[in-house]
Order: C-alpha cells, then sequence, then structure tokens
C-alpha cells in the first residue's frame, strides 16, 4: 500500500558518499590531533594556568560623567583612587592574612573577618574590596609587605567627589556599592561597583555609567598580575549640565543661614531649576568613599532628618500664601470684585468658633488689594466661604497643588488638597462648612511641598506652568549632545486677563507698599512680587502668641514666594523656614530677597563681562 | 502488518545503535559532572536529562516501527507543521537569556528548531530524490530547495540562534553537493556573494560590525567570547594525559566554563577524561558517523539515500562544528553536542534521527509489504 515511486539510487551518488566518507574521516583525525597538540604538546602549561584560575578577567569601571552646572562648572568630578582588594582564593591562609592586614591598614580584625562572611557569595576569584580610597601610607604600607601579604593588590578606580559638598547634596544624591538587588536589577552591575542611589545620580545613571573595560590578564600563585594579555578600554560616562547656577545655589545656602528648611529658584518660562538648597544636608563625599555603619546610623536618627529632601519630600501647610490661589478664584468666579469690601474687626464667628485674623486689632474695611498686601485673614475666611471647598480644590490644583510636580527625583510627595469627596474618603465625613473657612488661608489639611509653591508663584507670574526639571543638557565624551532638557508646558491658567492682572497687582503692593508683610523682600532696581506666609504647626488656642514665644518645635512655618521683575519675570523663588522665630514677611521674606538680589547682581556681572569682551 | 518479516531483525544495525548509546552514556554522565552540585548525588538537570534519554529511546523505537517510505509521502506536512511551531515559538515562546527559543507545552519546553531540523531534512529529500539522477541538479530544484530552507533558517536566525542556523546551511549545502551543482553554479554564485560582502558590511551599524567580528575572530572579544575560548582550552588542555578525574574538573568545578552543560561540554569531558578520554569519545562519533554514512551508501532507493545522508550530514556536522569551537579551532556558535550536551529536545530529536537510520538500513532489502514498486 505504498504507493510511492522507489527510484534505483544513481551510482555517481555512491561514489559522492564515498567522498564524503573521506572528508568526514579527514575532520576528526584533524580533531585528534588538536585534542594531541592541546592535552599532550601543551598539556603541562595548560594544567598550571588551571590552577587557582591563572587566566582572569578583571573589570575596569568605566570613570562616571561629570555633573556641571549651568555655566559649565563642576558639580560632580571623578578622581582617582586606589582600593586595597583581597582574593581569597589567593591568600591560602586567610586568618593570617587578615591579620596582617588589619595591621597594616589600622583596622580591627573582626570586622574584616565580618566582611568577609558578608562575601562568601560572590562568585570564585572575585575581588574583595577591604579599603576603599586607601591613603599614601597606606599604599606604601601594603606595597612593602607584598610578600607577607598574599592575595591583597592594589586596584584603581575612580572616586566621586562633590566639591560643593552638603550645599547641593538633594539634587545630586550620591552613589553607593550595589546591593544584591541591584545585581538583579542591571547584570552589569557587580558586587562593590559603585552605582548611583539616589538622586541625580541614580536617574541619570545610564548615561553617567559608561561602559565598563577590562583586562585579561596572567596572574601568579598568589594572584599577582604577570603580564595583560588582552586589553579593552573603558569608555566614561556622559557629562551632564544640570541647570544650577553655582554661585546662586551657593548664595541660596549662605542665605538660609541656620535655618531648617527649604530654598527653591526657578525660571518661571521653562521650569528650570536655578537653585534647589535644603537645610539640614548632609555631604554625599561620605557616601563616596564608603559610609560607616555610625555614620549612616547617625543620618537617619537625626531628628532633624538631613537626608529628607524637604523641597520635594517636606508637605507644610502653605498659609497665607495660598491665599494667591483663592483670590485668583474669588476675582474668576465672581464672588468678589475689585470694590468689593469687607469688614475685618480682628476677627469671625462662625458656628460656635472664633476665627481670628492675625492682626487681633482688626484691619477695618478691606478690598481684595489691600487684603492681599495686609495679608487680612477675616477677608479670605468670608470669600472661601461664599467659594465653597470644592471651587476653591479646583483652583488649588489647576495651580499645580494636590499632586507631584513631576520632577525627575524620586519619592516626590503630592501634598494635600482636601475636597468633599476626599474628606469621604479619608474619614468617611462630611464636610464641614467651618473647614472651608481654615482652607481660605491655607490652613486645615491643605498640604504642599515647595516645589509645587515655586509653581504657584510661577503661574502667577507668566499664568504658565513647566514641568520643574533640572538637566540641562546630556553629552557624550565626543561631545554629541544625546539628551536636552526642553520645557515642558504642563498647565495654563485660563482665567481672565484682568483676574491675574489684578492678583499680580496686589503681590506687587505686597513687597513695594508701605504697609506690605513682605516689604523687606524689596530689590535694588528691580521691581518684585511675593506673597508672605506664616502657617501654625499646631492648632490655633485661644488667643495667638508670638511665635517666638513658643517651643520650638511648636514654632510657625514662615514662607515667601516672590518673582522678578514684575513686568518680565524671569526668576521664582520660594523660601520656607521650619519653626521660625518670626513670620513669612520677617524671617523668609530677607532670604529670599538675598537670593533675588544675587541672581541680578551675577546677571549683571555677566552683561558687564560680555559688554567688556565685545 | 503486524508480522515482523524476518529479514527486518536480520538486517538490524547493532553496531549504529550501540555506538549511539554508547555516546549518550558519555553524555549523561559528563551532564552530571557539569551540573554537579557538592554534597548532592544527582542534579535536577542530570535527573531530567535522563528522563528525556527514555523518552528518546521510545522516540527511536517508534521510528522504526513503520516502513520509512511513508515518510516521504508526509515529508512537506511535517515540515510545514515545524514551522507553524517555530512561528508559535517566536510569537509565544519563553525567553532565556534574551532569545525567544522555547515554547511550553504544559510541563516541559520544547525546543522546536531541533524538530525544524529533521522536518527540513525529510523535506529536502522528498524534493530532491525525484530529479537527482546521473546529471547535475537543475537550477530550478536548486531554487525550490533554497525556498524550502528559508523559512525555517530565517526563523531561526530571528530567536536569534545563530549555531542552529548554521547547523541548518551545512545540512542544505551537504544534501545539494551529494545531489549534485552544476560548477557554473558554484562560479556565479561566488562571483556575485564575494563582491557583494562589502557592500552589506558597509551598511552594518557598527555594533552589528564588532559583533560580526568577534564571529570571525574571537580575540577580537577579549572579555566575552574570547575569554570563553582561551577557559575552554585551557579545560581541554589541563586533562593531559588521563585527566582529572570525574566530578574534579577543576575549570568546570568553579564556573568558569561558559555554557558548561551545553555548549562547551565536551571541555567538562575532555578536562576530567584527559586525552584518552577526549580521543575514545571523538573516535566514538566518528565510529557512529561511519555506520551512519554506511546506511546512505546502502540505502535502497534514493529518497532513502538522501535522507540518511542528510541526517548525517546535520549531526556530524555539528559535532565537528562543537568539538571544533571548543578546542579554538573554529568561531564561537552557539551549538549543541549531538547526544551529549543537555537539552531535551535535542537528544529527543537526534535519538529519532538515529531510529529513522535504522529504519532506512533494516528495510534496505525489503519491498512495500503490498502496492506496487
Amino acid at each position: 500500500m505504498v504507493p510511492l515511486s522507489q527510484r534505483e539510487v544513481p551510482g555517481v551518488l555512491r561514489q559522492r558518499v564515498m567522498v564524503a566518507i573521506g572528508v568526514g574521516v579527514l575532520c576528526f583525525t584533524l580533531l585528534l590531533a588538536r585534542l594531541w597538540t592541546l592535552q599532550i604538546l601543551h598539556g603541562e602549561e595548560m594544567r598550571i594556568l588551571s590552577e587557582n584560575n591563572r587566566i582572569r578577567l578583571h573589570r575596569v569601571q568605566a570613570t562616571r560623567g561629570t555633573v556641571l552646572d549651568r555655566f559649565g562648572r563642576v558639580l560632580v568630578d571623578s578622581r582617582p583612587s586606589f582600593d586595597g582588594v583581597l582574593v581569597p582564593e589567593d591568600a591560602k591562609d586567610i586568618p593570617t592574612a587578615v591579620e596582617n592586614l588589619a595591621q597594616l591598614l589600622g583596622q580591627s580584625a573582626a570586622d574584616m573577618h565580618g566582611l568577609l562572611t558578608q562575601m562568601s557569595s560572590r562568585p570564585p576569584f572575585e575581588g574583595i574590596t577591604i579599603k576603599r580610597d586607601l591613603s599614601w601610607e597606606e599604599m606604601v604600607a601594603l606595597e612593602t609587605h607584598q610578600l607577607d601579604l598574599p592575595g591583597v593588590s592594589l586596584q584603581m578606580t575612580s572616586r566621586r567627589s562633590y566639591p560643593l559638598e552638603e550645599r547641593l547634596a538633594h539634587i545630586l544624591g550620591y552613589v553607593g556599592e550595589a546591593s544584591q538587588q541591584d545585581l538583579l536589577l542591571d547584570p552589569r552591575n557587580r558586587l562593590g561597583d559603585l552605582i548611583g542611589k539616589v538622586g541625580l545620580e541614580k536617574r541619570l545613571e545610564r548615561y553617567l555609567r559608561g561602559v565598563d573595560g577590562g583586562q585579561q590578564v596572567e596572574v601568579d600563585a598568589v594572584g599577582r598580575k604577570l603580564r595583560v594579555l588582552r586589553e579593552v578600554e573603558e569608555a566614561p560616562g556622559d557629562t551632564v549640565t544640570i541647570t544650577i547656577d553655582r554661585d546662586l545655589q551657593e548664595a541660596a545656602w549662605q542665605a538660609m543661614g541656620d535655618h531648617d528648611g527649604s530654598v527653591v529658584a526657578l525660571d518661571p518660562n521653562t521650569g528650570e531649576i536655578l537653585a534647589l538648597v535644603n537645610r539640614p544636608s548632609y555631604d554625599p563625599n561620605v557616601f563616596a568613599r564608603g559610609i560607616r555603619r555610625g555614620e549612616w546610623r547617625a543620618l537617619v536618627t537625626d531628628k532633624r532628618h538631613p537626608l529628607n529632601n524637604r523641597a520635594i519630600q517636606g508637605q507644610y501647610p502653605p498659609g497665607s500664601t495660598f491665599k494667591i490661589i483663592v483670590a485668583t478664584a474669588a476675582l474668576e468666579e465672581g464672588v468678589v470684585n475689585p470694590f468689593t469690601r469687607i469688614h475685618c474687626p480682628g476677627g469671625v464667628q462662625f458656628g460656635n468658633h472664633y476665627f481670628r485674623c492675625w492682626r487681633k486689632e482688626g484691619h477695618g474695611s478691606v478690598n481684595l488689594h489691600q487684603a492681599l498686601v495686609q495679608s487680612c485673614d477675616v477677608f479670605f475666611y468670608q470669600v472661601a466661604q461664599r467659594l465653597g471647598i470644592d471651587t476653591i480644590a479646583r483652583y488649588a490644583r489647576l495651580y499645580g497643588l494636590g499632586a507631584p510636580t513631576g520632577i525627575d527625583l524620586e519619592h516626590e510627595k503630592p501634598g494635600t488638597i482636601p475636597d468633599t469627596a476626599w474628606k469621604r474618603r479619608r474619614f468617611n465625613q462630611p464636610w464641614y462648612a467651618g473647614e472651608t473657612l481654615s482652607v481660605g488661608i491655607g490652613q486645615g489639611y491643605v498640604t504642599a511641598t515647595p516645589l509645587q509653591m515655586a509653581n504657584v508663584i510661577s503661574m502667577a507670574a507668566v499664568g504658565k506652568r513647566f514641568r520643574p526639571h533640572y538637566v540641562k543638557d546630556i553629552a557624550t565624551p565626543d561631545r554629541t549632545i544625546v539628551r536636552t532638557g526642553t520645557p515642558e508646558l504642563v498647565e495654563t491658567l485660563k482665567v481672565r486677563d484682568t483676574t491675574l492682572m489684578q492678583v499680580r497687582e496686589g503681590l506687587r503692593d505686597v513687597v513695594n507698599a508701605p504697609n506690605g508683610t513682605g516689604k523687606q523682600a524689596r530689590l535694588d532696581g528691580i521691581l518684585a512680587a511675593g506673597k508672605t506666609g506664616t502657617s501654625q504647626v499646631v492648632k490655633m488656642g485661644e488667643k495667638r502668641v508670638k511665635s517666638s514665644q513658643l517651643p520650638w518645635q511648636e514654632r510657625d512655618h514662615a514662607w515667601f514666594v516672590t518673582y522678578a521683575p514684575v513686568d518680565a519675570p524671569e526668576i521664582a523663588v520660594v523660601t520656607l523656614v521650619e519653626h521660625a522665630e518670626g513670620g513669612g514677611g520677617a524671617v523668609a521674606a530677607p532670604i529670599a530677597r538675598q537670593v533675588m538680589q544675587t541672581y541680578f547682581d551675577l546677571k549683571k556681572a555677566r552683561e558687564g563681562a560680555k559688554y567688556a569682551q565685545n | 502488518m503486524l508480522k515482523i518479516d524476518r529479514r527486518l531483525i536480520l538486517n538490524f544495525d547493532w553496531g549504529l545503535l550501540a555506538a549511539a548509546v554508547l555516546v549518550i552514556a558519555c553524555g549523561l554522565m559528563t551532564v552530571l559532572s557539569a551540573t554537579h552540585v557538592p554534597g548532592r548525588l544527582m542534579s535536577g538537570l542530570f535527573t531530567r536529562q535522563l528522563i528525556w534519554a527514555t523518552m528518546g529511546m521510545i522516540g527511536l523505537l517508534a521510528a522504526i516501527s513503520f516502513d520509512y517510505h511513508w515518510l516521504e509521502r508526509y515529508a512537506y506536512f511535517i515540515y510545514a507543521a515545524a514551522v507553524l511551531l517555530l512561528i508559535m515559538t517566536a510569537v509565544l515562546g519563553a525567553s532565556g537569556g534574551g532569545a525567544r527559543r522555547w515554547i511550553a507545552l504544559g510541563p516541559v519546553t520544547i525546543q522546536a528548531s531541533e524538530f525544524a531540523k529533521l522536518a527540513l531534512v525529510l523535506a529536502l529529500a522528498r524534493h530532491l530524490h525525484r530529479h537527482v539522477g546521473e546529471h547535475p541538479l537543475a537550477l530550478r530544484s536548486v531554487g525550490v530547495s533554497v525556498l524550502l530552507f528559508a523559512p525555517a533558517a530565517l526563523l531561526i536566525l530571528k530567536q536569534p540562534d545563530l549555531g542552529t542556523a548554521v547547523a541548518l546551511g551545512i545540512m542544505v549545502a551537504g544534501l545539494l553537493l551529494l545531489a549534485g551543482l552544476r560548477l557554473r553554479l558554484v562560479v556565479l554564485l561566488a562571483a556575485v556573494l564575494i563582491p557583494a560582502a562589502p557592500l552589506v558590511w558597509h551598511h552594518l551599524k557598527p555594533y552589528q560590525q564588532r559583533r560580526v567580528m568577534t564571529f570571525i575572530d574571537p580575540n577580537a572579544d577579549p572579555l566575552g567570547a574570547g575569554y570563553h575560548i582561551i577557559q575552554s582550552k585551557i579545560a581541554i588542555g589541563s586533562g593531559m594525559l588521563d585527566g582529572k578525574g570525574f566530578l574534579h574538573g577543576t575549570q568546570n568545578r568553579l564556573n568558569f566554563l561558559p555554557e558548561q552543560h551545553t555548549d562547551f561540554i565536551f571541555s567538562v569531558f575532555a578536562e576530567e577524561w584527559g586525552f584518552l578520554g577526549g580521543a575514545t569519545l571523538v573516535a566514538l562519533y566518528l565510529l557512529l558517523m561511519l555506520r551512519c554514512l554506511s546506511v546512505a551508501m546502502r540505502a535502497r532507493d534514493t529518497f532513502g539515500m538522501l535522507l540518511a545522508f542528510g541526517i548525517t550530514v546535520m549531526i556530524f556536522g555539528q559535532v565537528l562544528v562543537n568539538i571544533g569551537m571548543a578546542t579554538g579551532s573554529l568561531p564561537v556558535v552557539g551549538i549543541t553536542l549531538p547526544f551529549f550536551s543537555y537539552g531535551g529536545s535535542s537528544l529527543l530529536a537526534s535519538m529519532i534521527a538515529i531510529g529513522l537510520l535504522l529504519n532506512i538500513s533494516m528495510r534496505r532489502f525489503t519491498f512495500a509489504s503490498s502496492g506496487l514498486s
């Protein structure tokens, strides 16, 4: 039942199979000859090479990319450093080796043993970094005692250095040793590698890290390099230019003095961050050299939280700076017009609660302009009541509150903008009308980060909001630009021109009117606008006490948000001082002024230099 | 049909079966060593390989149980099914190490390309056996052969699995040479391809050029393939005359050998058993190849001969390329050592292939039990 043609095999095919047999036999004979060569003729030397794995790969970690400020000045650099490395397989007698090492490096042998057990899961023959960044004396000691230290070698690596130290820590972040988890996330990571852990160092890791090189080396029986057989050059990481102005950053740091808090300066037309200071801070150089356990514990347990990036993680009640938003809503929704006057007797009774104005004598009869300039609370209690919580919340979100700004840094907080739906979700309770009054002056449940407030003042200044960013451009070592930080428009404030104009006039007079709360922020020769804020940390008592009379942790936070010049804004600054000894006008405004003034002085100096050159 | 022809048993090639079983046994032992974890008798991978070998035996027996002429009728269907399986692998395959080569069927994962190799041999044998004669192949037949080869080769290249694609290419070339190519055609192909090479090179991206360079010269990648070659040569050479002993290969034990239970398994074997073991294994493969070629030589009809020859070229082309690579004589291509490397699909397909050869061998004197010839 097999109906297929079964054709006779042509004779020539059988001849060709004979040829194939010949070719096959020849190939196999060649293989045998090859085995003879490798195993018999070169067997002895191969056996020696196989003992202790004499041919090894030494990886050369690429030099990390440099970070420059907006004018090309160095913010993060890499410098060469020498590490002491131990390959336990080469050491033969590990306890003695550790004993000798500990003595030479002045470290405890117990610590070193701990390091060894920690590293027990590493691949065989991979070195363990015993001590990073050896001093000249330590290097000499290791070199001269080479014979007593089998398995120990010096390895050149590049060490990260942060010349601005703690003054720019929170944007830059730091590098640290790759953890087990990092090894899984990116197969290029090896134990002991220094990789970006936080901040820019982490976010831009793929640009900064470069491409590792390596050497194929032959080592002797105790692991010392005999010769380099082959080599692949490392390719250094890209150069990142950020939008920070180093001088302005320094000025902001100085201006903050010993206060805890945050200063953010940005260009409202683009969202470029010009300066970002948090106090207290930490020194990233400590991480680069390998942070000690005690140092780390001290940082983590510090009650003032130096690791916190307050500018994006600190959520504070915005206080009277929030009145910018309420004023916009009030004018746009028509609940008041510029001529609407409200009488301020120093407080207002609502239900069974008396809501105070910060000025207990009262402001008398005020319109919106005067209420902004003198920061009258009673005016805004009334306005908030007329607007209702959900309308206020809508405008607050329009200004960018209640959601992260989207800056390319990790763990940014969204702040809180309460409304009826939020209250039900959060507490399963209805919204009480009295709570709207507190929201009207930026208290109650409202919180915002300093960076969000920078967005608010930028939007008041130019009517638009851009995503805050810090990358200006990224260039490869051969100067090809691979990424540029282009402005990203997030929201346009769609309100009548007159609304914005009236708000801006108010903000201008906060700084420039004789009775303005922010007159300490006045600049030389440049017209600035701004808003003060003093936000309560603890609930108001029966009568308001001066902040300076309270215990430190119960003192108010002082805010100042500002932009300049008024008619063509090019910089917006936010200052937040935690637990200040005075209000926003007294404590925060002078700091903001100093940053602003530096900005315009520097600008003038640069223009002068340019003019002189021409 | 159940009546077994006495001649079938008389003509059974016991030598071929014995040689194959011997190589497989050595392979199992080496997989055990290559995947050995100190303190445990058997590794999970070894147990799995043992199960696959058992399944392979069943596959082998199945492959001799019917008259191979049936395969001629279904050759194209089988090949189409294999290509379909390759497409499925590409679409929903499991990726391991960045490549999509496996497809999950219940508890087991199948490497479709291993079966596609066999299917392609079938399809080519079916196509060519009507066209071969005392004269070289017509151009049309060569064209059809290339068209048959293309889908499987492209799908496998895309996985990417250069090694298997190379093995396929060697097999097609071998079959076409057997069938007879016109000298003019060979010259013409050379005249077209050689000038084209620099043009193609120019259009490759730098990283692609680097990859090709590494393929031609592993020393161009001293931290990757180049290092592997050196370690493999050290492993083999350090075995010296009589080896370091079973489970005592230091290179293997310290995980210096890349892919030690698949692509570089020969190095593990040669390190532990020395030149005596390595040479014996090579001789065993040679013996097996001679038995296989003698099946092709003595096949009763052209289809059987082409089938037997194609299978033989496929298997031993891989053996030569793999051992050549491990000893540093040939460029590094990820190709497995048939009967030896860890990998169920490869072992199963190879054993089915041996079954087919036995089938062809034992039916060389019989005629179809019914029908006409």
